[in-house]
């Protein structure tokens, strides 16, 4: 097994045993982004130096007899809406593309306590609108299990930077779907938490009542280790809560035995790619054979999740977005004559087209005239959508799920020729944002290729189970251990 | 069609945003067409459901009110696009 394809618990064993450096390991990392990042795309921006001096550091800290934290001197990617002190974050937007934080994220700063390594920052749909990575102003990036096709987003570069050997683990953010989505396109292991868990402190902000970060990782194990780090209330971010966190590695049970896994009828009908249930449907037979309880739910309000979240969140979006007025930081037009048309013109110039399209979506629901029939009643539905979840975890323990309708599709615009098909795949991972709930998404299979993605959704704080479920099976199965192949005809 | 093309340029000014004459028919019948599509919301029940504005149960959270350490001045310049004084340099507010 090759340096760049191990996982974290395997690496921070031989670090900690002297049988690696973290130097060692860093180049390896490096070595491999140098040799297929002209192929993926991933990263928007690298830091070669600092992350060399920061792995050397670590390796006089183990030199000189200390215990280190499990992501001490592991390499790691931050996707590109983290702010990092004094490293470039865009989101990849052309309206940030000389920014440079003057302050780190929280969880950014709770893995630099952990001593970890940062190898630089991933690409992204931008302003993590998007579920392809198309939408970045900075490049495209590449599915690694097939170059001509999207990685998923928005955590595009974050998903394939696993997937192709870029990174031992990495960070994203999840508004929509955006860290399940592209772990399922990638064959890797992605979790959103339940909202409040981790610190919004220093994510660009989005949907700041949707947004949470989570990991990335190419086994349960890893993301239960990075969660362990980045979890956790913090008094700069008013909605993360006061709650004690676990350790999540101790979740890593095999046993599901009187476990209850609730199907969602509403997520296996029409519009599911019959080859991505045929996947779904084995895995709830191996999850039946491990000796859980497989019980049929409804979730009545399904179909109106997707036009609900396309009202909320680009109406937060819209308020979120005001900021960027090329008055104090990010890109100026430097030609216009008075204040106004310097703030309009900047944004004009520096926002994309599916930015603008959600802000202006944001501002008129939020309109005068139109708040109540747009804004208001998709406020009441998502009641409802969080009231069909109560409902169905008083029956079940976990729902199981596609993480997405389809698997990774070819890399042709489709997002500016008819962006509401697009916004309709999202129809699985969304309505776990309305509620606040975790959602993990597992490899579980292939078709014609392509990673197949499968989502648990757990009761709010209720990780563990998750954890324990999601754990269960990837030791039970091998499709964690397929490496991706990086062909196509790109 | 819910908005036309004049609706379209009067929301874009509100987001201070423009929309380019070649741009507009495209974006305004890709606009129709997600609001359209929000009509299914109509088919709901809403009466006597409250909003949800945020998962959590919403409090303040305070702090005492102890001086901290914030981003410091010229910090918080760093990123400006011009700086005049040690302040946001802007082009001409009032004519």
């Amino acid at each position: 097994m090759k340096l760049y394809e191990s996982t974290v618990h395997e690496l921070h064993e031989q670090l900690q045993n002297k049988q690696l450096s973290s130097v060692e390991l860093t180049k390896a990392v490096y070595d491999r982004i140098d040799e297929v990042e002209e192929k993926i795309g991933a990263y928007v921006t690298l830091d070669k130096e600092n992350a060399l001096a920061q792995a050397a550091k670590v390796d006089a800290m183990i030199a000189a007899g200390e215990t280190i934290k499990p992501l001490a001197g592991i390499p790691g990617a931050i996707k590109d809406n983290i702010s990092t002190k004094g490293l470039r974050t865009t989101c990849s937007s052309h309206i940030l593309d000389n920014f440079i934080p003057v302050y780190d994220a929280h969880v950014i700063a709770n893995l630099r306590k952990d001593e970890t390594i940062f190898l630089g920052k991933t690409n992204m749909d931008e302003f993590a609108m998007g579920s392809t990575t198309e939408t970045s102003y900075m490049k495209k990036t590449h599915n690694a299990w097939n170059l001509d096709c999207v990685p998923g987003g928005s955590s595009g570069g974050s998903a394939a930077a696993i997937a192709a050997g870029e990174a031992i683990w990495s960070l994203g953010s999840d508004t929509g779907g955006s860290i399940r989505q592209p772990a399922s396109f990638n064959g890797v292991v992605g979790i959103k938490p339940t909202y409040g868990r981790v610190s919004r402190y220093g994510c660009v902000a989005f949907a700041s009542s949707l947004d949470q970060i989570g990991p990335i990782t190419r086994d349960v194990t890893d993301a239960a280790i990075v969660l362990n780090t980045i979890c956790g209330v913090d008094a700069h971010d008013s909605t993360s809560l006061p709650v004690d966190v676990p350790d999540f590695t101790k979740a890593l049970r095999q046993d599901v035995k009187g476990l209850r896994i609730g199907l969602p009828k509403e997520y296996f009908g029409e519009g599911i790619d019959a080859k991505v249930k045929e996947q779904i449907m084995l895995a709830v037979e191996k999850y039946k054979e491990l000796g859980a309880e497989i019980v049929e739910v409804s979730l009545p309000h399904t179909e109106y999740a997707v036009i609900t979240y396309y009202i909320i969140a680009p109406a937060e979006a819209s308020a979120n977005l005001a900021r960027y007025d090329g008055v104090r930081y990010g890109y100026r037009n430097k030609e216009a004559k008075s204040a106004p048309e310097m703030t309009k013109l900047s944004r004009t110039e520096g926002f994309g087209s599916e930015v603008k399209r959600r802000i202006m979506l944001g501002t008129y629901v939020l309109s005068s005239g139109y708040y109540d029939a747009y804004y208001k009643k998709a406020m009441q539905v998502r009641t409802l959508i969080r009231k069909d979840f109560d409902e169905a975890f008083r029956k079940v323990d976990v729902l199981l799920t596609p993480t997405s309708p389809v698997v990774a599709y070819p890399m042709d615009g489709k997002i500016a020729m008819d962006p509401l098909a697009i916004y309709m795949l999202d129809v699985t991972t969304i309505p776990v944002n309305m509620a606040g709930l975790p959602g993990i998404s597992i490899p579980c299979g292939f078709t014609d290729g392509m990673p197949v993605g499968l989502q648990l959704i757990g009761k709010a704080l209720d990780e563990e189970t998750l954890l324990r479920a999601a754990y269960t099976f990837e030791q039970a199965t091998d499709f964690h251990k397929a490496a991706a192949p990086l062909g196509g005809n790109k | 069609m819910k908005v036309t093309e004049k609706d379209v340029k009067y929301i874009a000014a509100l987001s201070r945003l423009e929309i380019s004459e070649a741009e507009m028919p495209k974006f305004t019948e890709q606009f129709n067409q997600i609001l359209n599509y929000a009509d299914i919301l109509q088919k709901v029940d809403t009466t006597g459901i409250e909003p949800t504005f945020s998962i959590l149960p919403l409090y303040n959270v305070l702090r005492e009110d102890v001086p901290q350490e914030g981003v410091a001045h010229e910090d918080a310049l760093k990123n400006a696009p011009a700086v005049h004084n040690d302040g946001f340099k802007v082009p001409r507010v009032i004519e």
